[in-house]
């Protein structure tokens, strides 16, 4: 399977006037075509910053970016920012978070729509109405006709979201980049957008990067998971490997600290204690270190190298879970 | 989904709150109105916590407003304590208000960003000039010790040099200054991640019992209110559809509508395929709710029974109660 795009060594700082904020520390990533990554982590685990530096959206004199971002044959850090701008759309292209805001306020859903339909795929007027009706039955919204009328104000969040949604695949994408796609909406209206953008991604030949803090969102939706702590991967494999066989502790309390279903009433919730390290000031050694409950004198004293257990699950743990030797009992 | 009824209310002593017949409807124009909450009636027994579980729009936050008169129901008696909160005269309406208190959804707009956090939690006992200048030093340090802030380095911070989950714990400590008898949450977690949601969840569950608290949780996640409720109320579109104790609503739902709710929470495992599909639509206007049970249109098992006559709330197992005319149990 050849990599769709191939991030390599990505670093992002953010220059502050209370020194540099490395967001994002050598992160390499291998997005095969056709399949689904999800990449997880806590707010501050610097995913969102990752994808937008993958896909050149972080601009402004105080951001460095480092490393390579290979996409479709392409160096993308070596591309002026017109080129880049270029693969929005029909290349690789981004639902985001808050469907509240990122639609225009302004203007009706049919002209949005047909932005992207004009200037990428040089469609006339009535052209790109027609195929704007047909990207709105994609996404499931019923009449499609009069929503092209309407304005974002008047759809409720899970429509708004499937607006972006139809938006985002309009010029049919390579690449599609979901941050947090479902973190403001319901339970059900998440469940129903899931499930669409994983058809999309199979009727469209898509590959899905779906960026979330929750390890239940990526469970049933994706092929690979990632999961990001303090701006670096810790732990990266298959979605099925990766929950049978959970190596990082992060992950495990990632997991345990879900309000589970199954779970009886009025018990107390596993937490995670404390919070990220501080990013202009990391740690010597893991970055999760002070958190864990299965630390060790290595863990504060030398940072862990991300390794491979051999059969492509990835972590960075000096004591992965499941391994006996050297660990406290 | 009805809704209305009675068969449900316990009428003992232990009632502390007791809502009858509550009805909000706001007027938008053309002669139209929206009927927000529709003739609901539920007790909460002191030192309970009832959770009210449902979508976007079906009218759980108003109905939670509306417990405190903000703003007043068109109809209906909300008695608190014995005293019916719609009858009172401004004045009492304000004092009487100081014993049940509200947390908001949003932790970062809920608080004013000029106040320090000392200001925003002295704020409520200088409005009702509780105790002496000293006394109530001590107490701001004793209420932001006790949700887990270290005094010394919190009070002279303002709001927005704050994490969410940090912002939730301060809203918490000032809801708690007047020390209410009742604690009103509107989706405490929702805008948080997932280890935070944990921590938060844990944090009202140590209040509820340091304080002696009854509460009322409202929330879309029924993974969110298995952990913190000893009561389940499920609405729709302004109705109730069911309810009953966590056990009997999570094991064997009777609503169709509670069981597709259950059905859309994320399993954090991929080796589980979901048994049902997702709820699909979303719930109708309710400016024209439909006729008979509201929830008809969505519902799998919908009869010509279910348009022309309203259900009521009725006993399907002890403790367990449904308004829908082909429950599932």
């Amino acid at each position: 399977m050849s990599a769709l795009m191939s991030i390599k060594d990505l670093v992002v700082r953010f220059e502050t006037p209370r020194g540099s904020l490395e967001a994002v520390r050598k992160v390499s990533l291998e997005i095969p075509f056709g399949t689904s990554i999800g990449i997880v982590g806590e707010s501050g685990s610097g995913k969102t910053v990752m994808s937008r530096a993958a896909m050149g959206l972080l601009s402004g004199s105080n951001v460095r970016r480092e490393g390579s971002v290979h996409f479709d044959g392409k160096e993308l850090t070596a591309m002026s920012p017109k080129d880049v701008r270029n693969e929005f759309g029909t290349g690789m292209a981004m639902i985001f978070q808050d469907p509240m805001t990122a639609l225009n306020p302004v203007r009706r859903v049919g002209s949005q729509i047909a932005e992207g339909l004009r200037v990428r795929l040089g469609m006339d007027k009535k052209a790109a109405r027609a195929r704007s009706i047909e990207l709105l039955s994609l996404v499931r919204i019923p009449d499609p006709e009069s929503m092209l009328r309407k304005f974002p104000y008047q759809l409720s969040g899970g429509m708004r979201q499937r607006v972006m949604i139809a938006i985002a695949v309009a010029c049919n994408p390579k690449l599609l980049f979901a941050d947090e796609p479902t973190t403001a909406l319901d339970v059900t209206v998440q469940s129903q957008i899931l499930q669409l953008l994983s058809e999309l991604r199979r009727d469209l030949q898509m590959s899905l990067v779906l960026v979330t803090h929750d390890l239940g969102v990526v469970a049933n939706n994706t092929d690979f998971v990632a999961v990001m702590y303090a701006g670096e991967i810790v732990e990266q494999a298959t979605t099925t490997e990766l929950f049978a066989n959970v190596k990082m502790p992060y992950t495990e309390a990632l997991l345990k600290s879900i309000p589970n279903i199954e779970m009886k009433g009025g018990t107390r919730l596993p937490v995670i204690e404390g919070r990220l390290p501080n990013p202009t000031d990391r740690p010597a050694g893991c970055g999760f270190a002070a958190r864990c409950s299965y630390v060790q004198a290595k863990c504060t004293a030398e940072h862990p190298p991300l390794v491979d257990a051999g059969d492509g699950h990835l972590y960075r743990c000096w004591y992965p879970l499941g391994h006996t030797i050297g660990r406290k009992q | 989904m009805a809704g209305s009824g009675s068969a449900h209310l316990r009428n003992n002593d232990e009632v502390v709150l007791d809502v009858r017949d509550l009805v909000v409807e706001f007027k938008v124009g053309g002669g139209r109105v929206v009927n927000a909450v529709s003739k609901i009636s539920f007790d909460v027994c002191r030192g309970e916590t009832l959770a009210i579980v449902g979508e976007s729009g079906c009218g759980k936050t108003t109905l939670g407003k509306a417990i405190l008169q903000l703003p007043p129901p068109n109809s209906g008696d909300v008695i608190f304590e014995g005293t019916n909160l719609t009858k009172l005269p401004k004045e009492q309406l304000r004092s009487a208000r100081t014993a049940m208190q509200m947390v908001f959804q949003d932790p970062i707009s809920s608080l004013d960003p000029r106040m320090t956090v000392h200001d925003l939690i002295e704020e409520p006992l200088w409005i009702w000039e509780r105790g002496t200048e000293s006394e109530r030093q001590t107490k701001i340090r004793e209420l932001l010790n006790n949700v887990g802030l270290e005094p010394d380095l919190v009070m002279n911070r303002r709001s927005y040099e704050f994490s969410g989950g940090q912002c939730q714990r301060i809203s918490i400590a000032r809801s708690l200054a007047l020390e209410p008898r009742m604690l009103i949450c509107d989706e405490p977690v929702s805008a948080l991640d997932v280890s935070i949601q944990a921590q938060i969840l844990n944090l009202l569950q140590d209040m509820k019992d340091r304080y002696g608290l009854t509460m009322v949780f409202i929330s879309h996640d029924l993974a969110v209110v298995k952990a913190v409720s000893n009561r389940i109320m499920v609405m729709y579109l302004g109705k109730i559809c069911e309810v009953g104790s966590p056990e009997s609503i999570y094991s064997k739902p009777a609503h169709h509508y509670t069981s597709a709710l259950i059905n859309s929470v994320p399993i954090p495992d991929p080796t589980r395929k979901r048994t049902t599909a997702p709820l699909q639509g979303e719930p109708p206007s309710p400016v024209a709710p439909p006729s008979g049970c509201r929830f008809r249109t969505r519902c799998p098992a919908a009869t010509e029974k279910c348009a022309a006559e309203e259900p009521q709330l009725r006993e399907v197992t002890p403790g367990q109660f449904v308004a829908c005319h082909h429950p599932r149990v």
